[in-house]
């Protein structure tokens, strides 16, 4: 079986422009959602309480929510988690009262009303918490940012790094749009999504530029344009099987993994489509734009690659 | 050339075998348990309690699948959980004559089904996290600031004693916030009294300043004495919680410091989770109160008389019964400090109070009144009293230094001063963050997690078989010993295991046939190209090496990051997601390297390779390649 029959190398670079007009209009896209609906943070973000629980029979969330506000919380929300036997309630911080309490009176209370109602999971996180988590996942991606950069500079060329970066920020903005658009839930495992997503699109403007690199030291007398192209369109087949198995994986997560995972599987399959997208026709775009040229990287480089320590294959050669 | 000399397949099998054994023990469960462990910190757990343990099993005529002493805890692993209850009564009855004073913990656990061999080599199954198995979640932030202000009060109490001693007249001794402000009339009472407390409070730092007419002398807490404060107040309620989490026999309980401020405990399997928050929030109160010695209290002491009006009966931690009035002089709160000395004439063990400035006062004024007579200090915990000890007075008490000696142990005085100070923690503490998650949650989670993993495996699988013929059945087999490495590795190191790590286990062998895509797609280049098909795998795996390693960094710094910032989740999921990666190098490149050498390596004149159609794009007809 083979997919990709591709005769001629696929000319990407002729319609760069547009596409990187087409990003930037996702790009602002994203970015005013974000400013205007902003993030739905979760609990573990924001500080408050969490009950998740069970009940015999599909359960009635408007009695749930006002049984819950009976007991004077402001500000409940209650929704179906998973099934519809299974209810998520979310309480804000409240002064003088400590979580066990809240937890145990809101129980107490869903019990008298039907008896069938079991606690599965409570969380409660204080608010100093929150703010810490938020500064925490900031500074991870700014470490994720300078290192990738730094590595790419060193076994690239800085033109790659600011290009590649820029095209992954692009990604991790865009899924950030959709979590605001949406409303979905922004909670610690996909901050964990978001980053992981950035390190494996990343690796695929890597792949690229692997073959870039590669392309200016064996077609000495392609241009820079025709590098590229013919650098997409020789690794365009890889790239989507890969994904498509990463994406199959993910894929099983959001059908098997439950509504823990949701979100989770839900950012990773944006990422990875955007990742495709983005690396294809931003990175390589926006290395374009920024001038590679044949001499940052054939600069002696071609010896070193033979004797890389790291080649477990090294050996191999008899 | 496709060949690998002998040493790499060593290392293949070794790892195969390695990886194998410690990954093994996951396979088989886990059944239902009793632990006992040690209650009290002078509590042995040795060989005898294993024989005690024996003995309470057989009485009950319960015969355990397997008894073990491991480590510092006795386990006893049963087929079910009907025979689990019943051997942690059999054995609480057995160990535990007097439920109040217990000195052991009995415990239901989760063994695993392993067998003995396995585990004496020290190979264990994955160390499942709460999420998982269920259980409560606690961090606490302790208030350090309260820790310095109730020390800086019972410094300005010390400091009151010393000057009086020294004759040093002063107009006035304050604590302001965390520190204190001492008033003079002259500077050379100011003089002796800074001389005083350079001598004797080596954690003040004075600064002396004119006041109007006075002369103000103004000591705050150096700041590496206030780091050891802050130390001794984290380490004191750590301590404080592991007595009281002792009480719910929890068979793994987790009490770490986390940070300079704040306490995490995790108590997996807990059932009763409002008892378990009921326990740690619980403040246990110090009291003191005199002794009734009237001739009806010494009869009903003695267990011939009525308990009279107004006084209660309270039994010492001997057994002894004591009988003290209802008035309460004292409250813990009025307690700074209390540590196991020796009394500085007869060289006996004692245990030494300090009491803040009202303390001090009234401890004075009852002390003076009563001389001769018994007084009691009672802690009580949920709503239980219990008589720490009640000593003679022999003379008045004034500088709120009270020093408890005779007939006492070392033990006896470190075990009291520990109760004491436990009945106030050092520093209050509040709880910042808390998780629960019901048992049955947990298992639906690892069947989640499971299924995400498996479905996921077997689509790709598929997928690579169809799509790259033998070559996917290579990176097939690859994939999955990257996943039987992980769990080995995971295993091994006893890394804890939570649903977003499986969900990063899942992510982890998405990405990691990202290797095998690459050769696989660099060798069908390569043989469209008109390589030989030797010379198509050994160029095919040279080539996509430069790029998997590449690739794999940028990868790796993502996770480094999520593990060096992550928290609780983050982190759970960053540990699986590093760990993949590097074993996904190692097996997509160089194990699956290995199988295909294995397979076509000795096959000088080889004409084709099993890697799907290669299709040429100067429309000759396809090349089919097969066996």
């Amino acid at each position: 079986m083979e997919f990709f029959r591709i005769k001629r190398d696929i000319p990407f670079m002729r319609h760069a422009l547009v596409f990187n007009i087409i990003s930037l209009i996702t790009f602002l896209a994203a970015v005013f959602f974000l400013f205007s609906r902003g993030l739905h943070l979760s609990v573990e973000f924001t500080g408050g309480t969490l009950l998740e629980v069970t009940y015999a029979q599909p359960a009635d969330l408007a009695s749930v929510r006002s049984t819950v506000e009976k007991l004077g919380f402001a500000d409940v929300q209650v929704q179906n988690f998973g099934t519809a036997r299974d209810v998520l309630i979310r309480l804000p911080v409240q002064k003088g009262v400590t979580s066990a309490q809240q937890s145990n009176q809101v129980m107490a209370a869903l019990q008298a009303v039907e008896a069938s109602a079991a606690m599965r999971r409570t969380e409660f996180v204080g608010p100093q918490v929150g703010d810490e988590l938020a500064a925490d996942g900031l500074k991870a991606l700014a470490f994720v940012v300078v290192g990738i950069m730094v590595y790419l500079a060193v076994r690239f060329e800085w033109k790659f790094a600011v290009a590649a970066i820029i095209a992954n920020l692009h990604d991790v903005i865009i899924i950030l749009g959709f979590f605001a658009f949406f409303q979905w839930e922004f909670s610690l495992p996909v901050l964990a999504a978001v980053l992981a997503v950035l390190g494996y699109s990343v690796n695929e403007s890597v792949v690229i530029f692997d073959r870039i690199r590669e392309n200016f030291r064996r077609y000495r007398k392609m241009n820079t344009v025709e590098i590229i192209n013919n650098a997409i369109t020789s690794t365009i087949s890889r790239t989507i099987i890969t994904h498509g198995s990463t994406q199959m994986m993910v894929l099983s997560m959001l059908l098997f993994g439950g509504a823990t995972l949701h979100y989770f599987a839900l950012a990773l399959t944006i990422g990875i489509l955007f990742g495709i997208y983005s690396s294809v026709f931003v990175a390589a775009a926006i290395a374009m734009w920024l001038g590679i040229q044949r001499e940052d990287l054939v600069k002696g480089g071609s010896a070193k690659k033979e004797t890389d320590p790291n080649d477990p294959n090294a050996g191999a050669t008899v | 050339m496709n060949r690998y000399p002998v040493w790499k397949y060593v290392i293949i099998a070794i790892a195969l075998v390695v990886g194998g054994l410690y990954a093994l023990p996951n396979f088989f469960g886990e059944s239902p348990a009793v632990q006992v462990s040690a209650g009290k910190p002078l509590v042995k757990i040795d060989s005898g309690t294993l024989v005690q343990v024996q003995a309470a099993l057989k009485l009950a005529g319960l015969a355990p699948d397997l008894l073990t002493l491991d480590g510092a805890s006795v386990k006893a692993r049963f087929l079910d959980t009907d025979a689990q209850l019943k051997a942690k009564d059999a054995i609480q009855k057995a160990l535990i004559p007097d439920p109040t004073n217990a000195s052991y913990v009995v415990a239901l656990n989760l063994l695993s089904r392993s067998p003995a061999w396995l585990s004496a080599l020290h190979a264990a199954p994955m160390y499942l996290g709460l999420d998982l198995r269920g259980g409560v979640h606690f961090m606490l932030q302790v208030d350090m600031q309260a820790a310095l202000t109730k020390r800086a009060e019972s410094l300005a109490g010390d400091l009151r004693t010393s000057l009086r001693e020294k004759s040093i007249r002063h107009s006035g001794i304050n604590r302001v916030g965390q520190t204190i402000e001492v008033k003079f009339r002259d500077v050379a009472t100011l003089a002796a009294a800074k001389a005083v407390l350079q001598d004797q409070f080596a954690d003040l730092q004075p600064v002396d300043a004119p006041d109007g007419a006075e002369f103000k002398l103004t000591a705050s807490i150096k700041p590496e004495a206030a780091r050891r404060i802050q130390d001794q107040a984290l380490k004191q309620n750590i301590t404080t919680l592991h007595n009281r989490i002792n009480e719910l026999g929890v068979a793994e309980p987790v009490i770490q410091q986390q940070g300079l401020d704040r306490i995490v405990v995790q108590l997996p399997g807990v059932q009763d989770t409002a008892k378990a928050k009921d326990i740690l929030g619980r403040t246990a109160t110090l009291e003191v109160r005199m002794v009734d010695e009237s001739a009806e209290g010494r009869a009903a002491e003695l267990g011939s008389g009525m308990v009279p009006f107004g006084t209660e009966r309270y039994l010492e931690r001997n057994g002894q019964a004591v009988i003290v009035k209802k008035q309460v002089i004292l409250t813990g709160e009025n307690l700074t400090d209390a540590q196991p000395g020796f009394d500085s004439q007869t060289q006996e063990p004692s245990v030494n109070l300090n009491l803040d400035a009202k303390g001090t006062r009234i401890f004075r004024d009852v002390t003076r009144e009563n001389v001769g007579k018994r007084m009691a200090i009672l802690l009580f915990e949920k709503g239980k009293g219990e008589v720490v000890t009640a000593p003679v007075i022999r003379t008045e008490i004034g500088g709120g230094r009270v020093q408890i000696s005779g007939r006492m142990t070392t033990v006896e005085a470190n075990d009291t001063a520990l109760l004491l100070r436990a009945g106030s923690l050092a520093a209050p503490m509040e709880i910042i963050e808390e998780t629960t998650i019901g048992p049955s949650l947990g298992a639906e989670n690892i069947a989640k997690g499971f299924r995400s993993v498996a479905y996921g495996f077997t689509a790709v699988a598929l997928f690579m078989c169809v799509y790259y013929m033998l070559f996917g059945i290579f990176s097939s087999v690859a994939l999955a010993f990257n996943l039987l490495l992980l769990v080995a590795v995971l295993s091994m190191l006893q890394a804890t295991l939570t649903l977003p790590g499986m969900a990063a286990m899942a992510l982890v062998l998405g990405m990691a046939i990202d290797s095998n895509v690459l050769i696989n797609e660099r060798i069908r280049e390569e043989l469209r190209g008109g390589a030989s098909a030797q010379a198509a795998i050994h160029t095919g795996y040279d080539r996509a090496w430069a790029t998997i390693f590449d690739s794999n960094i940028t990868t790796l710094i993502a996770g480094l990051a999520l593990l060096a910032f992550g928290s609780g989740p983050v982190r759970g999921f960053a540990v699986v997601h590093c760990l993949g990666i590097m074993t996904s190098m190692f097996s997509g490149v160089f194990f699956s390297r290995g199988v295909v050498n294995f397979w076509y390596g000795r096959q000088n004149r080889l004409k084709t390779v099993s890697i799907g159609t290669i299709w040429r794009p100067d429309g000759a007809a396809a090349l089919k390649t097969n066996e």
